[in-house]
């Protein structure tokens, strides 16, 4: 039987070369994430602006009417309403501004209960108040930004300092561009949001640490290669490993996201590009950083023996 | 390292098929997992399979999920005023009157005593009605803080310290009330939590519409028994009154008996007019206040306050000393029922209000659950295809370990008695993903090695060796994010982080141990000459 396979076992492509194209995109592509991020925004949920939310589904053998529910929600009186059609069989959504004060929300769920309840079945409903909101855009900053800092913490008692500054530009890197997906998308932003971006935070130092890993170990076994070299070798020797991990990932997210349900599709499309960014991000952000950074071969000059016995790195 | 002594393979297969068997409760539906229990054979030693199975969130089942917060200014409020009457109670007592009354201020009162004398006999006892707070957190502080000043004027003002304490205490008296207000329900098994400090979380499954149970929680239920005033002026409050068809009547502020007091509340019929009334009972201490209160207020008019409004303003014709009584006030059938409820769990400390709400219907939850299932299955079957296909007998192994990965998560979550959401399933489906991360990283390494020249054994050695740190090294820094996410995050995103943790303990157990077994079975019995891929 013949088997699958992706990456030639012998490898020796300059991946490092790429560095003066993939650093300006880079570069480029989070400038503009940064600069959409002020003028356009992320298109928030109902966890962190507020608000009231509302499924529809019309009752059996009724079809959903996004106009007269549009009409009739305006009419509330509760300021700009959005009804959206939803992929499912006579699914609607319908968003309500935040009202001001807790109780607030209370009367827009009386109204819509009051006005929908003949027609259509809830299929969901959900009511943040002003408090809580902003509560949650609170906690969930914070959770991105210990995570990233704990893992610092952990990459510097584990690696040399060079390294782990790579892998935290790589780290920082993913996040602002899974940042720019949403941005971009206009997939909402809300609480599972989070949980993707702390999961990408995983996946990118994943990616990363696997090739660095590499690094530590080939630095330790060859004292004299130039940087770039011993970088490329670094990448090439774990390739197929990346191949392999990437697109099982990959599969199985593709899975979720044309049969996971509508509700969780946006986490899984935002996993799926943040998956790429990882694997982009670990061979020609972080790894080639390093050249940068100043990754010194201890013992360089101290040592000129080539060999492959264990010996301490400083 | 490749020889698995018959002990160790023994000790590794019993460990994965009881961690497999825990999952099993989860796979019955609830209704006959009790069955299920009973029709095992007696021999079977029930910690095998416990009855204990995954929690599913309200996300997939359906139900309503309400977080309630103290209203800290209604309890502010009710402190303040309790403050006001224990200082005109030590006002009366000592018979001094301040100069134009008990000012109400920002969280206290002030009253004005000009006279030294009459200001010295009433300052220790206003002393102490500051009390130290009984909690290490705030060590030494009072309740409140006691000012004198040159002129006479007295400020008796809550501390911050003061007003956090009272909080706590609110939000467990609170919970307390609201459980005895839900639990009535019967059959529905809320869950009620203090969250943060004073936040309380409802989770009702099955609720479809909680705006029943939000009114019903929504009142502070306060009864008092006060009386009638004959004019608006003096220490009254003018309170609306359902008699009067809403217009405000003065009450006096002295409280004859309240709502604590009662052991008992229950709906009934006026024998006279066949009303919907509610009778009630009082405890000892009720019993005797409101005897004498009746007995000295004979032919004056005693007001019922539910929550500041005046249901009824009988007129007490005799003493009432048995300690029972009722309350009418034009009520439905209903209205007689839920009151009833309320009296019977007794009173808020303080107003509740929602600040969060989310109801998922049952259709919605399971949609979300066939969907989630669907795509398991589907990602499972796309990975199993992908490994076998690049590594054959290797990839075979790989999927046995990545099968048992997903049952022994499975099997963890049921002992935990976790909670699946849906973002949890979307964690299994990622982790179908990346759980065979550890498999590649031990086979491309044993690749490597084998192509550098060494023998098949010391390749397969050298693959788990090396990759060995590797694997605690990417396992590591998914592990730190997935506990910030388990701290930080509120129930969906949890169920994802727990999913997320049990996964990265598992992995060792499978990647590593389960893998290397296997590897070495295959290594015994076919005696190959190289990698089979």
């Amino acid at each position: 039987m013949r088997l699958l396979r992706l990456w030639p076992d012998e490898s020796h492509f300059d991946f490092m070369r790429f560095r003066r194209v993939t650093f300006p995109l880079s570069a480029v592509l989070s400038v503009v994430t940064l600069v959409l991020f002020i003028t356009v925004g992320l298109n928030y949920g109902i966890d962190f602006k507020g608000g009231t939310l509302v499924e529809l589904q019309a009752k059996p053998g009724r079809t959903a009417d996004v106009a007269e529910i549009r009409h009739t929600a305006n009419g509330f009186g509760f300021g700009e309403t959005e009804v959206q059609e939803l992929g499912g069989e006579g699914q609607v959504l319908v968003r309500f501004p935040l009202q001001a004060g807790e109780q607030g929300q209370t009367a827009v769920m009386q109204k819509a209960h009051a006005a929908f309840d003949a027609g259509y079945d809830f299929r969901r409903t959900e009511t943040v108040g002003p408090r809580v909101s902003g509560e949650l855009v609170q906690s969930g900053t914070i959770g991105v930004v210990l995570s990233v800092l704990a893992v610092l913490l952990y990459l510097w008692f584990r690696f040399e300092r060079e390294l782990a500054l790579g892998a935290i530009v790589g780290t920082l890197h993913d996040i602002v561009l899974t940042v720019g997906v949403f941005i971009v998308t206009r997939i909402e932003f809300n609480m599972t949001s989070i949980a993707a971006i702390l999961t990408i935070v995983g996946y990118s130092l994943n990616e990363t640490v696997v090739v660095f890993d590499r690094t530590r170990e080939l630095m330790r076994r060859y004292k004299t290669i130039p940087v770039v070299e011993l970088l490329n070798l670094s990448i090439n020797s774990t390739m197929s490993r990346t191949v392999m991990t990437s697109l099982s990932t990959t599969l199985s997210l593709v899975a979720l996201v044309l049969f996971g349900g509508e509700a969780i599709k946006g986490f899984a499309v935002v996993m799926l590009c943040g998956v790429v960014i990882c694997t982009y991000s670990a061979i020609f952000v972080s790894t080639p950083a390093l050249i940068y950074i100043g990754l010194r071969l201890s013992g360089a000059k101290a040592s000129q023996r080539e060999s492959g016995l264990p010996q301490a790195a400083e | 390292m490749l020889r698995f002594s018959r002990t160790k393979i023994v000790a590794t297969l019993a460990v994965i098929l009881i961690g497999l068997s825990l999952a099993v409760p989860s796979f019955i539906p609830a209704d006959s997992r009790k069955a299920f229990m009973a029709s095992l054979p007696s021999w079977f030693p029930s910690w095998i399979i416990p009855s204990r199975a995954i929690v599913l969130g309200l996300d997939l089942q359906g139900g309503s999920q309400i977080l309630l917060e103290i209203d800290q200014p209604d309890l502010v409020r009710s402190m303040v005023t309790g403050l006001r009457d224990d200082v005109r109670r030590i006002l009366r007592e000592a018979s001094v009157s301040p100069e134009g009354g008990i000012r109400v201020i920002n969280r206290g009162v002030e009253l004005r005593i000009p006279d030294a004398a009459a200001r010295a006999k009433v300052m220790p006892k206003l002393r102490e009605l500051a009390q130290p707070i009984n909690n290490p957190l705030a060590a030494g502080g009072q309740t409140l803080t006691v000012n004198e000043a040159e002129n006479g004027t007295i400020q008796l003002v809550l501390t911050d310290a003061g007003i956090n304490d009272r909080t706590r205490r609110a939000v467990s008296q609170a919970i307390e009330v609201v459980r005895k207000r839900i639990d009535f329900g019967g059959t529905k098994e809320p869950s009620i939590q203090q969250q943060g400090s004073d936040r309380i979380l409802v989770q009702v499954p099955g609720l479809q519409n909680p705006q029943e149970l939000e009114d019903q929680l929504g009142k502070t239920a306060k009864l008092e028994f006060r009386m009638l005033a004959d004019s608006p002026s003096g220490d009254v409050d003018l309170l609306p009154s359902k008699d009067e068809g809403g217009a405000k009547v003065p009450v006096e502020r002295r409280v004859m008996a309240d709502g604590s007091d009662l052991t008992d509340a229950q709906p009934a019929f006026d024998p006279q007019t066949h009303e919907p009334m509610v009778s009630f009972k009082f405890n000892l201490r009720g019993a005797q206040r409101f005897g004498q209160a009746t007995s000295e207020n004979v032919g004056r008019r005693m007001a019922i306050v539910l929550d500041n409004v005046i249901q009824s303003a009988p007129v007490i014709r005799s003493a009432i000393t048995g300690g029972s009584g009722q309350i009418t006030g034009n009520f439905t059938v209903k209205d007689a029922n839920d009151l009833s409820v309320l009296l019977r769990a007794g009173a808020l400390p303080a107003k509740l209000t929602v600040v969060e709400r989310r109801v998922v219907g049952p259709g919605l939850g399971r949609d979300s659950i066939e969907a989630g299932e669907k795509a398991t299955l589907v990602a499972a079957a796309l990975v199993i295809i992908f490994m076998f296909a690049t590594y054959g007998v290797f990839g075979f192994i790989a999927n046995i370990a990545l099968i048992v990965h997903v049952g022994l998560i499975l099997g963890l979550m049921s002992v935990l008695e976790a909670t699946m959401t849906l973002p949890g399933i979307a964690g299994i489906v990622l982790t179908i993903g990346t759980a065979v991360d550890s498999n590649v990283l031990i086979y491309e390494r044993m690749r490597e090695e084998a192509r550098s020249g060494r023998s098949l054994v010391s390749a397969l050695q050298a693959g788990f060796d090396r990759a060995f740190a590797t694997i605690i090294d990417s396992n590591s820094t998914m592990a730190i994010a997935a506990l910030l996410l388990f701290f930080m995050g509120s129930g969906p995103v949890k169920g994802f982080a727990v999913v997320f943790i049990l996964g990265i303990l598992t992995t060792v157990i499978t990647a590593v141990t389960l893998t290397r077994m296997m590897i070495a079975l295959w290594y015994t019995w076919f005696r190959p000459k190289a990698l089979p891929f």
